[in-house]
């Protein structure tokens, strides 16, 4: 790994942070903190050169419209969990592999590959007429129903352009 | 240092493709290490432009997820992700 120039009092204070706001929503870091740290120096690694937290164990195209699902925590870490008790960098874990009951094996990918990926969001199907559209959180699956998306998610703080329209 | 030559014990070519912020790479370069054998890394995050093109069909090859870290054992066999027991097998350690 390469890490330059990183002030060890900002990983601190990162990983600080996003344990507090994951164990706030529900949600746990790796229990293996230098590991995680590890994962931290990457989010802010790729925060640095690609101007936001892409995902360490995924090739960002520096493009933030194409990154938009691997920024984190990223569209797939909620299935991943659920299936596999771990997101695919490990970052975050469920209950069972923080109390170190289950070990931790390696998740596979779930993004689509390169030539399969795309930029179109799936409109909803025409359904009732709402007196305000309904938005998703493509991240952790929070509805609202209002005239734009909130700026931040106040589940999971994913930003704005993570919002997809539900209905 | 976009990749690395690891001087080692010679089981033929073996090129691990990963990501210089990767924890999973990490672990699977260490592995490597310890093994003694010799090989090769390249960093695909680090490499630009046609370079990066040009590693992922090679990555992508192997592993049509494209997805790190992407072990390549004597253009032969692949293994994606930190598989501890089948790398150690699949270079017959």
């Amino acid at each position: 790994m390469i890490f330059e120039g990183l002030m060890e009092t900002d990983v601190e204070n990162l990983y600080q942070t996003l344990n507090r706001e994951a164990e706030a929503g529900g949600y746990h870091l790796n229990p293996d903190i230098e590991f995680t740290k590890n994962l931290v120096r990457g989010l802010m690694k790729n925060e640095r050169r690609y101007g936001y937290r892409s995902c360490p164990c995924r090739l960002a195209s520096g493009k933030r419209a194409e990154d938009l699902d691997i920024i984190c925590p990223c569209d797939y870490r909620d299935p991943d969990i659920a299936e596999y008790g771990a997101c695919y960098c490990s970052l975050y874990v469920n209950n069972l592999i923080r109390a170190g009951e289950h070990l931790l094996f390696p998740v596979p990918e779930r993004r689509p590959p390169r030539s399969q990926r795309s930029l179109k969001t799936v409109m909803a199907t025409p359904g009732p007429i709402l007196p305000f559209p309904v938005w998703r959180c493509k991240v952790c699956g929070y509805l609202c129903a209002r005239d734009q998306p909130p700026d931040v998610c106040p589940i999971c703080k994913a930003t704005k352009d993570r919002f997809e329209r539900f209905m | 240092m976009i990749g690395e030559h690891v001087n080692g014990k010679n089981v033929g070519k073996v090129v691990l493709y990963a990501l210089s912020t990767c924890g999973w790479c990490e672990k699977t370069k260490q592995l490597l290490r310890t093994t003694g054998i010799a090989f090769d890394f390249i960093y695909v995050d680090l490499l630009e432009g046609v370079e990066q093109d040009d590693a992922m069909d090679i990555v992508e090859r192997w592993n049509p997820h494209g997805s790190f870290p992407t072990l390549v054992i004597n253009d032969r066999k692949s293994i994606v992700g930190f598989r501890e027991k089948e790398i150690r097998e699949a270079i017959g350690l």
